[in-house]
């Protein structure tokens, strides 16, 4: 899976109440949360950003609640994938669960500036920076977590397991 | 080679002899726990899995405390949809209404988790459970379907960081610093993808809803559980209240840690953590001096809101007033804690304070409803998150503490020493 886009970049513990404020959390409505994705962090995000962009963000992203709400507000808003040098594991595990592609670089976010154009190879794990002429390497998953990856999230993958398809 | 407790209980749950830190394994869980905000995207999920029944309905809890009583329309169909999913399942542990508390309070209380149980819960403070001894951790809404419909769940075998509390504990200084002072020495991602153990002789002393406070923010370092091996403390709390049996387990003496961390506390004072991360913590005779003015105090919270915390909040409120300027909010976590706090006279204290009382739910600790701060206003809070918008506005904040500090604090209308209302 490839994806291509522009860099939105943050700093550390980027935590799921700005990613998506307790108070829309009356409804589990993506399309209705993705409205409010990263209000509280920046309140333009929404306005500014076009589908297939890409949130590059500092350590621990998506630390706090385990609101599921916060991964299902970024993929609904159409942002394609976010690059961290670290996940809080809450948002880790529902990333992975709902099929939202994320990425472990720290080096890539080190070089990474907003505006950038980012090509990314999900399946490689390789980050091509389009603006610097640049490629970085993500960390690979584990074996169990491509496999929940490849089944596209753990609604599939437990069907599978239980022969429900 | 010996494993950690928290090896130990994913080894029997996955029916291993052992397991290492970093192995995923696939694992049987004793009890699983959704609210009125992650049980409505889980049932969906459980649909959309075709599952037909939950695994063992005696084994789910759903509780409705974040944003009850319903606090608008779209909460109301929240609630609604969560409790015809539990009827239609027979699910046994529901909680509404009369019978709410906030849900890591009211669980413990009923004893329905247990030392030795591995729980999944989708609230990310499920980890307060570590504090009887059992691997309990916070998942989302698809981890939550998934257990509903099979009773199972992966896990990423943790490393495990040990730390050991030794000294005499100073007066007013609580489970709440204790766990506050660890988050400001390792930092809010001190423990990520790691479990974490309490262990000393400070622990051993601490009374079990001390241990539910600390382990309660274990999540706040980013830690997977909070655990502290059952003794006769914890055995004590739980004999009366078990639902079912169970096996404490602890530590084997040659087990491997990532880390050990020792820490003599007392020299420890009272501490706050200042906005906009719990690991900016500030020892409260320097935070006192600060002259920060405060307009809201939440007493209350799965971290805060048992009996001993509402006791603290009442030895320093006893014959005082609020300040003029601040809105003093109190919430008894559960009916139990409620009861009894009505009948021991605190909640007169409270009331003649100038507190307002509520009912039991999680509330304003996440900004939901009862207690919202307005752009530019302050609260003390004996919660657990002090992030941007917690509360409220991302323009206001929120200052964490214990409850002797928080009380202190809502009658000199400033951040406050217990000291300086105890004279």
């Amino acid at each position: 899976m490839r994806v291509k886009g522009r860099a939105w970049k943050y700093g550390d513990h980027v935590d799921t109440d700005v990613i998506i404020p307790a108070r829309y959390l009356n409804t589990s409505d993506p399309a209705e949360l993705a409205q409010h994705v990263l209000e509280d962090l920046d309140p333009e995000f929404r306005k500014k950003m076009k589908p297939g962009d890409i949130i590059v963000a500092g350590e621990n992203f998506g630390s706090g609640s385990s609101r599921e709400h916060a991964p299902l507000a970024i993929k609904a808003s159409g942002v394609s994938c976010v690059i961290a040098k670290s996940f809080a594991r809450i948002f880790y595990r529902n990333a992975i669960n709902i099929g939202l592609p994320i990425l472990e670089a720290p080096e890539a976010v080190e070089r990474i500036d907003t505006g950038d154009e980012l090509e990314v190879d999900f399946s490689k794990g390789e980050i091509k920076n389009l603006t610097k002429g640049e490629t970085y390497t993500a960390k690979p998953f584990p074996e169990f977590v491509m496999e929940i990856i490849r089944a596209g999230g753990l609604v599939e993958y437990t069907k599978r397991r239980l022969g429900n398809v | 080679m010996g494993m950690t407790m928290a090896e130990k209980i994913l080894a029997l749950h996955s029916g291993r002899e052992e397991v290492k830190p970093g192995e995923i394994v696939m694992a049987k869980l004793d009890f699983v726990l959704g609210n009125d905000v992650t049980t409505p995207l889980a049932i969906k999920k459980f649909r959309e899995l075709g599952a037909k029944e939950v695994f063992e309905g005696e084994r789910v809890a759903i509780v409705l405390d974040h944003f009850t009583p319903n606090k608008d329309i779209k909460a109301a169909e929240q609630c609604k949809f969560s409790r015809e999913f539990s009827r239609e399942m027979g699910i046994k542990w529901f909680f509404e209404g009369g019978n709410v508390g906030v849900e890591h309070c009211l669980l413990p209380e009923l004893g329905l988790v247990l030392p030795g149980d591995l729980v999944i819960g989708a609230d990310s403070h499920t980890c307060t459970y570590g504090a009887l001894g059992a691997f309990a951790t916070g998942v989302g809404s698809t981890d939550l379907a998934v257990a509903m419909a099979t009773g199972e769940a992966w896990f990423r075998v943790p490393e495990t960081i040990k730390f050991v509390y030794e000294g005499e504990l100073a007066p007013f200084v609580t489970g709440k610093d204790l766990i506050l002072h660890t988050i400001g020495d390792i930092g809010v991602n001190g423990a990520l993808y790691k479990a974490m153990e309490f262990s000393g002789e400070v622990i051993e002393k601490l009374s079990v809803e001390q241990r539910m406070t600390m382990s309660n923010m274990a999540i706040e370092a980013g830690g997977k559980t909070g655990l502290i091996e059952p003794d006769k403390k914890t055995l004590e709390y739980v004999k009366e209240r078990a639902k079912r049996p169970f096996t404490p387990v602890k530590s084997d003496e040659d087990a491997e840690y990532s880390k050990v961390i020792e820490y003599d506390v007392t020299p420890w004072e009272p501490v706050v953590a200042f906005p906009h991360l719990p690991e900016k913590t500030i020892p409260i005779s320097k935070a006192a001096k600060m002259g920060i003015r405060i307009d809201q105090v939440f007493i209350g919270s799965c971290t805060n809101g048992r009996y001993e915390d509402l006791k603290m909040a009442a030895e320093v409120l006893e014959g005082q007033k609020v300040a003029d300027w601040v809105r003093l909010i109190v919430i008894p976590c559960s009916r139990t804690v409620y009861y009894r706090a009505m009948k021991e006279g605190l909640l007169e204290i409270f009331h003649e304070a100038g507190a307002v009382i509520g009912p039991p739910t999680c509330g304003p600790c996440l900004g939901g409803h009862m207690g919202i701060l307005a752009s530019g206003e302050r609260a003390v809070s004996t919660s657990n998150r002090n992030f941007v918008g917690r509360m409220g506005h991302p323009a206001s904040e929120v200052y964490l503490a214990n409850p002797y500090v928080a009380a202190a604090s809502a009658v000199l209308g400033r951040i406050a020493s217990p000291e300086e209302v105890l004279k």
